[in-house]
């Protein structure tokens, strides 16, 4: 039997606010415990809760981002659930009416382009943290409030590698709005995925089992494949796949079912009575359109056509906002495009994988590489210097004055350099004599010579031009 | 000395010149509650220390001619948050809970020098028209004290009849405010929705509630409404609209002379025969008095009570989630488990009343019963707002009885909540569509001789309009100077 | 419409509330229970066709907070800790949790 595979994504994306969504409280990690909460996040009696308008207009961005239709007329709903993160028993989201909906990104595997449809995005607020010990359970409110995005998208996808490669467009363009850092080791992206598989050619969907808040891209593809694999296996041998919430476990590489509590899911959703409706008209659309950063692909295009770049070094240079904002930043610094592009997906990329940390947490920064190329450009250091002088900016340095307290700096001066070669051209009559016979091996040794006397830092184009213009002269 | 038979406007001009100080009506205030509250068991605490030396404070700054509420004793029903001062609604859930913040409207109360001093009784958060919900004490009706105040805001209600204090915040979810005021012959303001902040104001209904006070006088009403409305950027659903000074035009120039006023058949059906003879004889007066009255309808009045209990319970039982026992308030003492503590918890902490409205609420919103229940409530709800909006194209004022009854004996209704709830059928369509209400003191029965109040309702935010025309009838008539034999 | 609340509806609405009865306690709730969802039955007489729910009576529309932070300071996490039944080094103590399911959005 041939079976397909139907695969619905839902993303929930932090948002980097300077506020939660709710209240007033400050959004920020590694404060202390419960240090960025007030009555309002602890759900006092007598509280309200109060809309941010940050929230609504990055909602609106990331909804022009995934090219999804804005929700003109708007209001919030409650969840209601009992859980000690969830201070009120409700989360303030939407339900009836979400932010936007009907939006798509376009993904590439094994060559293939496809668009996944999204169905819907909503505004929402995250719940505090509990962390565990044998008896007891504690409560940290930080994060509740903190101002969520939720992205759902349709059933659109087809494999397990269709569904990274749609969390991966997912990640790129939100974080070329800037919205968030959508980060998965961060918890700042979440992913809960719902699988379900049947025979070719059938009509109805198969039975779906759900995972929640998967932790990295990796993950999420060896859990769909595992899943994927079961339904298949349960199915062709006569069984049923029970509709339930699984667990990724990493060690095994499985999934598990999870503990559930019957008839425990009724969320019991009304409208949030204590917030008023929101009317998006199209003037706020279209300022919010004005402020979009530009999208991956506009910078692909721009880099190909105006900086001269091929394709691949375009699309590698706008995986992340970081480095294409960095690119972006070196060359306006007067570094050479093709040249900087190099530097960033060799140097710096191998750097950052060997290091596993993220361009904006290292020391290096635009002006600094744009003027390491400068120095190799204009002669002041070799290639080979280049290479020393690239620690050093990794470090933090600045690449010219690095240089010279380093000794790293090219002799081009003919003045420094005429008597050096003529003192070697004295010592060597008999290599003379061989280039004059027509042995061009001896011309290499002499460069050899010099460049040994010199310690290897005279400018070999300028130390070519004067050595043959002295064995002429001789 | 009694609050019987002043106002603050007079009280203030003694202030100012010194005739009387803070100290001694607040002192006042507390003896006077000492005489009264055994009997009436208003008050759930007192707040006697802060307010005296808030009161001495006063007196030695001077009260100026423009702190109208400077020096006045005010009561604050219990459902409403004060920093540093007990704050129970009325439920065992919040025994001995202390608020780190105030309400809005105390915070204005505070500002503008009003000395509180205590916090009075309701039924456990707001829930119920009797004041018996309360898991504390009963509040008796000073006016009878085998019969019941009228609830939830009884505390308020008898707080001001038994002349303890000049006012009394309450607050009025589906007639809270106004029933009181009619079974005590006192003034009871419910706002319009939006009018006054609810920042501070333990939820109950969300789109329902609404803080109002209790008076002696229309006038001292709306002296505490200028103070005490305007927009808070707080309650995101607090109106962004003028508070005029409401007091300013209620002189002997005010008059009624060609206003025209609508009375709804279905508010005079099923009314007892001694509330309605008051009523009408009310209706008499305010036509003597050049205003035209005309029968209209409300034809989906007789749906308002369930609309109410569906969506009022609904928003409750999402409300009284919050009260688990983690966060705050009491907290059952034999838990095993988080279950026992969300269960536990809920099930000692919570009244009956309590309980069966979150049930109800519980259910209306449950899958599968959403449409049948809460959303086909909310139709209702927009139909009986249609209902008022198509009369106020052509009137200035709705007027009827407040309750369909007058106070009942204590116990009376307690076992049958159904009956209980359709105390509520005149009154909680105006909180449905969120229009503000007055019931002032209109006569007494003749059966019992017990107060009857008129519901004076208005147009969406013209309580000016209201205060006129309660003031007018008030000012023609002496119902309001009559005052219950205590202590 | 129509529906009946019997005790074992009574049951699973308070399992969903949180909420539990003695036997003594459900043969007094569940009638009374009943009787008031059957005046709630009356709606169904309404014809509310075309009718656009109202879930609330404000006018208000579009009333938003600037993105402005404000920190809490120590004296009102203090407070709020103070009130809590049990805390341990800042952060609020529950029995454990055990149902993994109900983690809502986590």
């Amino acid at each position: 039997m041939n079976f397909e595979t139907t695969i619905g994504l839902e993303v929930h994306v932090e948002l980097k606010t300077n506020s939660k969504i709710f209240s007033p409280s400050p959004v920020n990690f590694g404060a202390a415990p419960n240090a960025n909460t007030n009555v309002i996040d602890w759900g006092y009696p007598g509280v309200l809760p109060s809309i941010n308008k940050g929230v609504v207009r990055d909602g609106i961005m990331a909804a022009l981002a995934l090219h999804a239709n804005v929700t003109k007329k708007m209001h919030f709903d409650r969840k209601n659930y009992f859980y000690p993160d969830n201070p009120k028993a409700y989360q303030i989201t939407q339900s009836e009416t979400p932010i936007a909906h009907d939006g798509w990104v376009e993904i590439e595997v094994d060559g293939k382009k496809k668009k996944i449809g999204i169905k819907e995005m909503h505004i929402e607020e995250d719940a505090g943290k509990n962390t565990h010990t044998g008896s007891h359970s504690y409560v940290d409110l930080n994060r509740q409030g903190t101002p969520l995005i939720e992205i759902v998208s349709k059933a659109d996808i087809a494999s397990p590698e269709e569904a990274v490669a749609y969390l991966e467009a997912l990640r790129q363009r939100i974080q070329f709005t800037g919205i968030s850092d959508v980060k998965m080791e961060e918890g700042s992206m979440r992913v809960d995925t719902n699988i379900s598989v049947r025979p070719y050619g059938s009509d109805q969907y198969g039975t779906k089992t759900e995972m929640k808040n998967i932790n990295s891209f990796n993950f999420v593809k060896n859990a769909l494949n595992f899943e994927a694999d079961r339904h298949q296996k349960v199915l062709m041998a006569g069984g049923e796949i029970v509709q339930e919430t699984r667990r990724y476990d990493e060690a095994t590489k499985g999934t598990v079912a999870m503990r559930t509590k019957e008839g425990s899911d009724d969320y019991r959703y009304f409208p949030e009575p204590d917030l008023p409706p929101l009317i998006v008209d199209d003037a706020w659309i279209e300022e919010i359109r004005s402020q979009m950063p530009e999208m991956p692909g506009e910078r692909r295009r721009r880099y190909v056509n105006d900086l001269g770049l091929t394709d691949y070094d375009a699309m590698v240079l706008t995986q992340t906002k970081e480095m294409a904002d960095f690119f972006e930043a070196a060359v306006k610094d007067g570094g050479d495009a093709k040249k900087v592009a190099n530097y960033l997906m060799n140097d710096v990329n191998s750097y950052l994988n060997n290091q596993h940390v993220d361009l904006q947490d290292t020391k290096l920064t635009p002006a600094n590489l744009a003027g390491m190329i400068k120095l190799i450009d204009d002669g002041t250091i070799s290639s080979k210097m280049a290479k020393k002088v690239f620690k050093g900016i990794l470090a933090g340095e600045e690449p010219a004055a690095f240089a010279k307290a380093n000794g790293l700096v090219q002799l081009s001066d003919p003045a420094e350099l005429q008597p050096i070669i003529d003192a070697i051209l004295d010592d060597n009559q008999q290599s003379i004599e061989d280039f004059k016979n027509g042995k061009d091996r001896a011309f290499g040794f002499l460069i050899g010579q010099i460049m040994k006397k010199t310690q290897g830092k005279a400018n070999p184009k300028v130390v070519n031009q004067l050595l043959s213009k002295s064995l002429n002269e001789r | 000395m009694t609050f019987y038979g002043k106002d603050i406007s007079g009280l203030h001009a003694d202030l100012v010149a010194k005739k009387v100080s803070a100290t001694e009506l607040t002192k006042a205030a507390f003896d006077r509650i000492q005489a009264t509250d055994d009997q009436v068991q208003a008050f759930l605490a007192l707040n006697k220390e802060a307010a005296l030396k808030q009161a001495a404070e006063l007196d030695q700054a001077g009260i100026a001619a423009d702190q109208l509420l400077a020096g006045i004793p005010l009561a604050i029903k219990d459902n409403i948050v004060t920093k540093g001062l007990t704050t129970t609604a009325a439920s065992k859930i919040l025994e001995n809970f202390k608020p780190v913040y105030d309400a809005t409207v105390v915070e204005k109360l505070n500002k503008a020098g009003a000395i509180t001093v205590g916090k009075v009784n309701l039924d456990e958060f707001a829930m119920g028209s009797s004041t018996e919900n309360s898991a504390f004490q009963t509040t008796k009706n000073p006016w009878d004290l085998t019969r019941v105040p009228g609830g939830s805001s009884g505390g308020s209600a008898a707080a001001v009849a038994a002349g303890d204090v000049l006012g009394a915040l309450g607050s009025d979810t589906g007639g809270s405010i106004r029933m009181p005021a009619s079974f005590t012959g006192t003034v009871g303001m419910k706002p319009t929705y939006g009018r006054v902040s609810r920042w501070g104001l333990i939820a109950f209904a969300s789109s329902f509630d609404q803080i109002g006070w209790l008076t002696q006088t229309v006038k001292d009403n709306a002296i505490l409404m200028s103070a005490i409305a305007g927009l808070d950027e707080r309650d995101m659903t607090s109106a962004n609209q003028m508070v005029p000074d409401f007091a300013a035009g209620l002189n002997d120039q005010a008059d009624i002379k060609g206003m025209k006023i609508a009375v709804p058949r279905e508010y005079m059906e099923g009314v007892d025969d001694d509330v309605r003879e008051v009523i009408e004889n009310s209706l008499k007066h305010l036509e003597s008095l050049g205003a035209t009255i005309d029968e209209v309808s409300l034809p989906h009045t007789k749906y308002g009570v369930p609309a109410y209990y569906i969506l009022a319970s609904s928003e409750a039982s999402s409300n009284l989630q919050r009260f688990d026992g983690i966060r705050y308030g009491f907290r059952a003492d034999d838990v095993k488990n988080l279950e026992d503590v969300y269960v536990k918890t809920r099930s000692q902490g919570f009244g009956d009343e309590v309980k069966r409205r979150i049930m109800l609420g519980t259910f209306s919103l449950s899958a599968g019963f959403y449409d049948a229940y809460f959303n086909k409530a909310a139709k209702v709800r927009r139909l009986i707002a249609q209902d008022f909006d198509k009369v106020f194209k052509d009137y200035d004022l709705i007027v009827g009885p407040t309750g369909t009854s007058t106070a009942f004996k204590i116990g009376a209704e307690i076992a049958d909540p159904k009956q209980m709830y359709f105390n509520d059928v005149l009154t909680v369509t105006l909180n449905m569509a969120g229009l503000p209400g007055m019931s002032i003191p209109a006569g007494f029965s003749k059966d019992n001789k017990m107060p009857v109040g008129l519901q004076l309702i208005g147009k969406r935010f013209d309580e000016a309009t209201i205060y006129k025309a309660g003031y007018v009838f008030e000012q023609t008539t002496d119902f309001h100077k009559q005052t219950p034999e205590l202590g | 419409m129509a529906e009946q609340l019997d005790r074992q509806q009574v049951e699973h609405v308070a399992d969903l509330a949180k909420l539990s009865f003695t036997d003594a306690e459900l043969a007094k709730f569940t009638p009374q229970l009943e009787e008031i969802v059957g005046l709630f039955n009356d709606l169904a007489e309404v014809d509310t066709t075309g009718v656009e729910p109202m879930t609330t009576p404000t006018t208000e529309v579009n009333v938003m907070r600037e993105d402005v932070a404000v920190q809490s300071s120590d004296e009102e996490r203090k407070a709020l800790l103070d009130n809590a039944p049990e805390t341990a080094n800042g952060l609020i103590k529950v029995p454990a949790i055990i149902d993994e399911s109900e983690d809502g959005e986590e």
